[in-house]
Formats: structure tokens, sequence, C-alpha cells
């Protein structure tokens, strides 16, 4: 049997950072991604599911989707100083998500806080099938 | 050579290579690189000089599409590239400024010789950390009303040096005296105002920095006194890098969208999306030009605040007054911005959006723009290398203002990525390692440190020898780590 391939993997690009992020649904690669991206943040490990949040957003395709889905999230971790470690996506369309996004302020002495992200770009930006399953590849402004 | 670039570019010296036309229908000016041949070897590793050509196809570019020495892959435009387009028919693109919207450096001088800083480095460097906040989750102590954003937003670092953050002298020192005209806080988010508030007056983090130096050489003995470098050998001075927060890369993020659909709208063909536009006389193109002015006159006030922190740390550590320790402000310079900027177009004056993402400005002896205490010897061009070598300050030229629109390079330009750079150095304590070169280090997280290494940057040496003998900008002085933040 094959092994399963991770739900996100980092890969490097020059002066930046990317994630492929996959899934069985493309709501899972979309979840993935999410967590991929805190990954590269925070220590996943031990941020707690304390707070939660509600996002929906809107787009022109599955890739400003993406776009929009995570910068969201960045946006709700700069302003209420969140970090999260667990997404479960709704709904979600060729053009519209609608997610919930759990976790806890951010803690210096706990967190272990990695790399600032400053956003996320369209640069090589790839949503699609694969094996029977769905992935996101993104490249983030650090 | 990946894709045989050799092939396809034209060697006009030791130092220039020209980008044909013809490499790919639809370039309306050739590309021109600045660099060595090992340069432009390790260019040509990545997409950055396809870039160079993507740039060309831009409507309204002038002259050529730039390529500073240190240029790397970007999102759109190269990291390192610098275009021009005419205000009538040309356009406008986020991707020619980058998310980061005025990220810049400022340099500041004192009277202190590296003798005397060394015994107190370390509360210093404590004291810096403290006062200047960084890293992830940073806040600044700073609170701003919503009207007062608005303010900043259209006055940039006058709004500061108004309450005290700074003086009179800083705004002389500071490019375009630290505001660019035609802001407009209407053209501006909610969300992007809203990450400013958080942010305003923070370093950040990745390759941003502020750093405690000691000049180590000096190669031109007048710009250096001129530049208040003039105590020679052994002067203390502190160098630092941010710029507009989250509160630019808010405004980037809203115009790529609005960007997108205008490219649509207009027609503007475009061989990368990320090179997304519009016309600089269209709605959208004037949205942004006045969003980006209100993000980089932010940065600015970012900076002041920062200077300002810096010289009472400074003040507070050595026991003496600011005033004492001569703690003036060298230059602020912009190196992430459009400008709108008057220059030479065949024999005739123009007036040009210059695009310099990841470029310096650098303008000669004589220019109206520059300070009319540098007037005769020319804009100081800083240039930041790495954590554990050294940083250079250098002068604008005339050959800058013929040949690049008053450009050049913005620092050493990365080499290997931050996993390459990890992996490089896994298990060295790159903190242990600064330390026993006799730099004290403070940073949010050491592990990280590696991915800001010598190592993962070509060096700056290199890179500023380029821009000296190609004359687009003349070496002043080099100056060596003593102390170092990081985000």
């Amino acid at each position: 049997m094959m092994e399963q391939p991770p739900p996100f993997e980092v890969f490097d690009h020059t002066a930046d950072v990317g994630i492929v992020a996959r899934g069985d649904t493309l709501a899972e690669a979309f979840a993935n991604a999410a967590r991929g991206m805190f990954s590269l943040m925070v220590d996943l490990e031990r941020v707690a599911e304390r707070e939660e949040r509600c996002i929906d957003v809107q787009a022109d395709d599955p890739e400003g989707l993406v776009v929009h889905w995570l910068s969201e999230l960045l946006f709700i971790s700069e302003v209420d100083g969140l970090v999260f470690r667990r997404f479960d996506v709704d709904a979600l369309s060729d053009t519209r998500l609608a997610a919930r996004a759990f976790g806890e302020p951010l803690d210096i002495g706990r967190h272990n806080p990695q790399l600032m992200i400053k956003a996320v770009t369209r640069h090589q930006l790839q949503v699609g099938r694969e094996d029977g399953g769905y992935r996101v590849r993104v490249i983030f402004d650090i | 050579m990946a894709k045989g670039w050799f092939n396809v570019l034209e060697k006009v010296d030791d130092y220039r290579w020209r980008l044909p036309t013809g490499y790919k229908t639809g370039m309306r000016v050739p590309g021109l690189i600045f660099a060595d041949e090992p340069m432009l070897r390790s260019m040509a590793e990545d997409e950055a000089i396809e870039q160079v050509a993507n740039v060309a196809f831009l409507p309204g570019i002038v002259g050529h599409s730039l390529a500073m020495p240190d240029i790397h892959w970007g999102y759109g435009f190269p990291i390192g590239g610098v275009a021009a387009m005419r205000l009538d028919d040309g356009v406008v693109s986020p991707g020619g400024v980058g998310f980061d919207i005025n990220c810049g450096t400022r340099l500041l001088r004192t009277n202190l010789m590296e003798d005397e800083v060394r015994p107190v480095m370390k509360p210093l460097v404590d004291q810096l950390f403290r006062d200047v906040p960084s890293g992830l989750g940073a806040h600044g102590p700073l609170r701003v009303s919503n009207a007062e954003l608005d303010e900043i937003m259209v006055r940039g670092a006058a709004w500061m040096v108004e309450r005290g953050y700074g003086t009179e002298a800083d705004l002389d020192a500071t490019e375009s005296r630290g505001a660019i005209p035609g802001a407009s806080p209407a053209t501006v988010s909610q969300r992007a105002r809203q990450r400013g508030h958080e942010q305003l007056g923070t370093l950040g983090a990745g390759n941003h920095f502020l750093e405690v130096q000691a000049v180590e050489a000096v190669y031109d003995e007048a710009a250096a006194r001129a530049f208040g470098l003039d105590l020679g050998v052994g002067q203390v001075v502190v160098f630092f890098h941010c710029g507009s927060r989250g509160f630019g890369h808010q405004v980037c993020q809203d115009y790529l969208d609005v960007m997108e659909k205008a490219a649509r709208k207009y027609h503007i063909s475009l061989p990368d999306k990320q090179l997304a536009c519009a016309p600089i006389k269209s709605k959208e193109g004037k949205d942004y030009l006045a969003a980006m002015a209100a993000a980089a006159n932010f940065a600015w006030a970012n900076r002041q605040a920062i200077a300002h922190w810096t010289r009472q740390a400074v003040a507070r550590v050595l026991g003496r007054s600011v005033e004492e320790i001569g703690l003036q402000q060298v230059y602020d310079v912009a190196h992430n911005i459009a400008k709108i900027e008057e220059h030479r177009v065949d024999a005739r004056r123009t007036r040009l959006c210059v695009h310099r993402k990841g470029a310096t400005r650098a303008f000669p002896a004589g220019h109206p723009e520059v300070p009319t205490k540098y007037r005769d010897v020319g804009q100081p061009v800083l240039v930041p290398g790495d954590m554990g070598r050294y940083s250079y300050l250098c002068v604008g030229t005339e050959q800058a203002m013929a040949e690049t629109w008053g450009s050049t390079c913005h620092g050493a330009g990365r080499m290997q990525s931050r996993g390459a750079a990890k992996r490089a150095l896994k298990g060295i304590d790159i903190a242990a390692r600064l330390q026993a070169q006799g730099i004290v280090i403070r940073a949010q997280n050491r592990a990280l440190l590696a991915e800001e290494a010598s190592e993962a940057y070509k060096d700056v040496a290199d890179v500023v020898e380029v821009l000296d003998r190609a004359g687009i900008a003349r070496k002043v002085a080099r100056m060596r780590p003593l102390g170092v933040i990081k985000g």
C-alpha cells in the first residue's frame, strides 16, 4: 500500500517559503494549507484551541480563494493577536469559502515563534487534482 | 548555465549585459542588467532574468527594464528591478513596488568610538531589543486615533517630528523629507488601517534588522566627512532596515485585486498575471498611487519612531545626552517604491513614474532633491549587507542619473533559500559564532538566525564593487556590526 502523503510540506523559494498542502477533498486541502501556513509561524503542537473565529471569503476562482482565505487568517492573526491550529471548512465552492478556525492568543514564551509572514502571494499559485485527491501550492512573502 | 542566457544576453562591458527586445515578442524596450560574470551566472539559476524581460512588456516603459546586481526572483518584477513609465500612456504596478511599501533603511552617526561602546554592547543591545518592538506579534507602544492615522498617511515622518520624535534635521536627511505628496487616506481600506494601528513603531522580522556598527574602511574621505562619518575607522553608527509593516502589506494585497481587474478592463496584455497594473491616468492607477503614498508615509513615520527610541536607548545606556553623543541622521532611503520624478529622456526633461522594487535612489551632486548639506557631494546611498560581515555607505552619481533613473542596488541579495541555509548550518549556533566574532546579538528566535547568516547572502562587497565600477554609485565607507537586533 502506498504511503499517505503528509497533509502539508514546506518548500524553499529563493527569499521566501512555500507550502504544498493535500487533501482527499478540496476543503481538506484548503484546511491543510492554513495549517501549513501557521506551522511556519509557530509550533502548532503548543497551540491550544481556546478561541474560534468564523471566516467567509469570496473570489473569482479557486486560486483567488486560496489567497483570500489565507490572507483573512493572517489578518485576524495580526489584528486580534491569535494563532490557529485547526480549521474546519464548512462550505466551499469555486468562488466562496466558509470556515471556522480554532486557536488561542499568541504567547511568545510558549508558542516558539518562527517566521513572520508578510503576505500570501499569487506567485506560482496552484490549485488542482492529484492522485485522486486535491493539492494546493502557495508561496508566502516573508 | 540555465537556459543558455549567455547566448541571449549581449555583453556591453564587464558590468553590463543587454537583453535585446528580440528575446521575447512583446518586449517594448531592451533589458539592461548590471552584474559581473559570476553574478550573472548565479542570477541565471532562477527566473530573475526572465522577469526582466517580462517587465519590458509594460505599457509606457522608457529606456530599459533595469536590473541591479543584487536581483533575484520576485513576484512579477524581479527584486532589484527598476522600470520607469511615461505618465501619459504608462502604467503603475503594485508588483513593481512590492508588499512592503517603502521598505527602506536609515543610518544614524554618533561621536562615539568602538572602544567606548564595546564594554556596554550587551546592555545596549538588550536595551534596544526592549525599546524597539520586533518579531512576531510585536505591538508598537504608540496608540493613535483614526484621525491621527489619517494625518500620518499624509504627513509621514514630519508628524512624528512635531510630536518630539526627532528633529527638523532628520527630515532634511530623509528621502523626500519623509513624505511623498498625493497620499489619500480615502483610498486605504479599513483592514490596512487596523493593521497599521497595531504595528506603528515596530521593526518586523525576517531580513529586517537594527545594528550598531563601527566604520571599518573609508574610501572617500570628503564624502564620508560630509555625511557625518568624520571620525574615521572605529566611529560608531546605527543602521536599521524596516518598512510599512502590515499597513503596507494590506495596501498591496488590496490593490493586487483591483489591478487584476483593471488589467483586463484596459486590455493590457501581460506575460505574467503578477505584473497586474493600470494606466497611471486611470482611476485605479491614481487610487493605487494615492494609497501607496499613504503606506510610504506610514513607513517613514515608523522609521522616525524607531530612530527616536534608538536614540533614547543609546543615551540611556551611555549615560549621556543624545546631543552629546551626536546621534544625527545621515540619511533615510526607500527601496520599495514608485515615485513621480523628472528625468532626462532623449535630451528632454520628462516626468516619469519610476518603480524601484528592491532598488535605492542614488541622485548625484547638484540634484535639487539632494539635501542642501549634501548638495555638493550627492545623495547618501545605504547598502546593507549581512549581520556577520558588513554594510556600505555609498553616494549617488551622474552615471546613475543617466542610465538607471538615479537608482542603484539595495543590498546583498539572497544566495541561499531559508531552508538551504538552515540545512547547511545545521548544528551550528549562529549566535555563538557571532559572539566569537565580537558581535552581540538578540533575536526573538535564535534557531532562525541560520536563515539570515552570512552564508545565505551574496557578499555585499562584490555587489558594491559592481556598482562602483559600473559607476551607478560610488563607495564611501564600510561598516561592520558590533551589535545586532533581529525580529
